[in-house]
């Protein structure tokens, strides 16, 4: 049976499980049918020209674990952020272990979107923001809709900081041949409120993972929301990791994007500015290998004047590793004084490897400032001959000039011990000791 | 030390230098002096071991040594130091860690343990005084956003960690104010002893003032024209070069 096919019957095992009375459960049923109408994304439409999902649709995948399965925290603990106190909320297998995490109430909202669409206290909250800003008509936003149950609910209730770091944290076991993870997180930041989330999945078995993620994130007036995607799983885990933000008045949204691991990852992060004077920065590093694929797709909506617009992106891609890089930026006849901002920067190290970057700007304002730029290139041969001329070796001048490039992307890092641990990340994958903690 | 003998390179097969001979023994200093275009930069890539040149025919010896095969890294460990004309910003590596790298590196081509941390600040912390260098100058990403000054400064600095045989200057001087050039060129005389050698490229007469040269040579379409001692700098200073085109018969 087709995966498509499979997961529309299993749409009615799913209505087994869950209340049908619920409001919610009238949002999944529309969103069954829009999946049942259009399927799994195809390279015949233009945003998935360049990355397909054919080879993950052969694959038997479980939809419903079997069974819960456990970890112990000393097997897993150097996926954590473990050098810092966080807030942690952790799923193994698509269920949420107790064990792993530490959520909270107090204040603040850490706790599981299980809770958040069942228990009657989140009602008013899930009618105002569930499925609010995600696409119902985009493919896989819509399957994950239509499965939602499980994943983080974040509340940071007006002029409230969260004073620790939210890690959120995937794992995937290997109980299952092949697992289909839809994890669905809900993240409310309310006036004048401020958090920081790190988010990451991790398969720790070589069987096949898909994970089919979305994420909603509302930023009230002056909220500042710091989100971090640490992407560095193993090579027979892929993901679909789609982000939605609504942002409002004076709000600073800041999100990284780290690639390094994962056999196909495609990012759709999607910011749309419900405000004026809006800060909306993403950030990305790339760096893949043979037989990986990376695909970032942003769009930047500009509805209101004054607000602005950050991205900068870097790929590095060796062996025959593919990237694609498509940034587009609306800017509405109303957006006056809008400045936006693109540069999409590529090293291509192997000649067997490729990347396909386009900037895609539909601009409706006469009064704006949109800048965009993307570069495709090798190493700077003259700075390779300077780092030699001192002594270093070819393989870690190259390195040393790769991690530079790559560098000013993390210059934003917020939570120093991230940064170092991406740091260490970086140079672990260009595959150099370089004799410093960079 | 060092031996230049019939030097041909190319670019694009495009000859630049056309026999280059020279010969530098220890405890010298030599200045290449000559208009642009003349080829003084390319010498010093070429012996440096830049790959963009092609050497046709000819050797450069160290020590006795051709350095025909070595890679620019390999020249380096054997005690080859080209100070760059324009050196390369490397964002987000600090000076301190770049020297490290630099230094163990070269430690372990010749088969010696890193050097320990103790020794190595110790080490940095003496020659980063030799030039006057700040401290906190040495926790900023290498030449980024350095003024020219402090981009020469930092190439004399990485001279004195690396100790070389043979120090090459492309142009130290341009781009350095009085001051600037003072301490520059008094690190160089500092770190000048009976078993190293210094080759400073130059077009102007007045670095020289600071570091005298034992022998002044002018470089002219690819090959070297006249030898001379000191005083020879001071009379291209005053003349230019027309008049040794017009003794030549160029």
């Amino acid at each position: 049976m087709e995966l498509k096919d499979k997961l529309v019957n299993a749409f009615m095992a799913f209505e087994n499980q869950v209340d049908l009375d619920h409001p919610v459960h009238d949002v999944r049923s529309a969103a069954i049918k829009v999946f049942e109408n259009r399927g799994f994304p195809n390279k015949k439409m233009e945003a998935w020209k360049y990355t397909s999902l054919k080879s993950l649709e052969k694959l038997d995948f479980s939809i419903f674990p079997k069974e819960a399965a456990t970890l112990e925290y000393k097997d897993v603990k150097k996926y954590f952020l473990h050098e810092v106190d966080t807030y942690k909320i952790v799923f193994v297998d698509g269920v949420y272990s107790s064990f792993l995490s530490e959520t909270t109430h107090q204040g603040i909202d850490v706790c599981l979107m299980s809770a958040a669409l069942t228990k009657d206290m989140y009602k008013p909250i899930i009618e105002a923001y569930f499925n609010k800003v995600a696409s119902k008509e985009e493919n896989l936003t819509a399957l994950n809709t239509a499965f939602s149950r499980e994943g983080a609910y974040i509340r940071i209730p007006k002029n409230t900081q969260a004073t620790k770091p939210i890690e959120i944290i995937h794992f995937a076991t290997g109980r299952e041949q092949a697992l289909l993870l839809q994890p669905r997180n809900l993240v409310v930041v309310e006036e004048n409120a401020e958090v920081q989330i790190l988010e990451r999945h991790q398969s720790l078995s070589e069987n096949a993972v898909f994970t089919n993620a979305v994420t909603e994130i509302f930023a009230a007036k002056s909220a500042m929301v710091d989100f971090y995607k640490v992407q560095n799983d193993n090579s027979t885990a892929s993901l679909v990791d789609n982000t939605y933000i609504d942002q409002h008045s004076q709000s600073v949204v800041t999100l990284h994007t780290f690639s390094f691991g994962g056999k196909m990852t495609r990012n759709n992060l999607n910011f749309y500015q419900n405000g004026e004077h809006i800060d909306s920065t993403m950030k990305g590093v790339t760096i893949i290998g043979d037989g990986q694929h990376v695909d970032h797709h942003t769009l930047v909506h500009h509805i209101q004047p004054n607000c602005e617009s950050h991205q900068d992106y870097k790929g590095i891609y060796d062996g025959n590793s593919t990237g694609v890089f498509n940034g587009k930026i609306m800017v509405d006849r109303l957006a006056q004084k809008t400045n936006a901002f693109q540069q999409n920067n590529n090293l291509l190290i192997s000649n067997k490897s490729s990347i396909n970057t386009k900037p895609q700007l539909e601009i409706f304002a006469d009064d704006v400032k949109c800048s965009h730029g993307c570069t495709i290139g090798q190493l700077d041969h003259d700075a390779l001959f300077y780092l030699q001329s001192r002594g270093i070796g070819k393989k870690e001048a190259q390195a040393l000039l790769m991690y530079a490039f790559a560098n000013n992307v993390l210059e934003s890092v917020r939570i120093p011990e991230l940064k170092k641990r991406v740091n260490a990340l970086i140079a672990e994958k260009l595959g150099v000791n370089l004799g410093f903690e960079l | 030390m060092l031996e230049i003998k019939n030097l041909h390179a190319s670019v694009d097969n495009k000859e630049i230098l056309k026999g280059i001979n020279l010969v530098v023994k220890p405890g010298e200093v030599h200045a290449i002096m000559g208009p642009n275009g003349a080829g003084k930069s390319t010498l010093a890539s070429v012996v440096a071991g830049k790959d963009e040149f092609e050497v046709t025919k000819g050797e450069v010896l160290l020590e006795g040594q051709d350095l025909a095969d070595d890679a620019p890294e390999e020249r380096a460990h054997k005690g080859i130091f080209l100070s760059f004309q324009y050196p390369v910003e490397i964002p987000g590596v600090t000076v301190t860690n770049f020297m490290k790298t630099a230094i163990n590196e070269s430690r372990k081509a010749r088969g010696q343990e890193d050097m320990p941390a103790n020794e190595m600040l110790k080490m940095i912390k003496e020659k980063a005084e030799l030039l006057e260098i700040d401290r906190k100058f040495l926790s900023r990403s290498l030449n980024e956003g350095f003024s020219g000054g402090e981009k020469k400064r930092n190439e004399i600095f990485q001279m004195a960690m690396l100790e070389p045989k043979v120090a090459i200057l492309d142009e130290t001087d341009s781009g350095l104010d009085i001051d600037a050039l003072r301490i520059v060129a008094g690190g160089v005389n500092k770190l000048r002893s009976k078993d190293n050698a210094v080759v400073v490229i130059t077009h102007y007469q007045r670095l020289l003032d600071y570091i005298v040269p034992d022998f002044v040579h002018v470089l002219y379409d690819g090959k070297i024209v006249k030898s001379g001692d000191a005083s020879l700098a001071l009379e291209l200073e005053e003349k230019g070069y027309d008049w040794i085109k017009q003794e030549m018969a160029l």
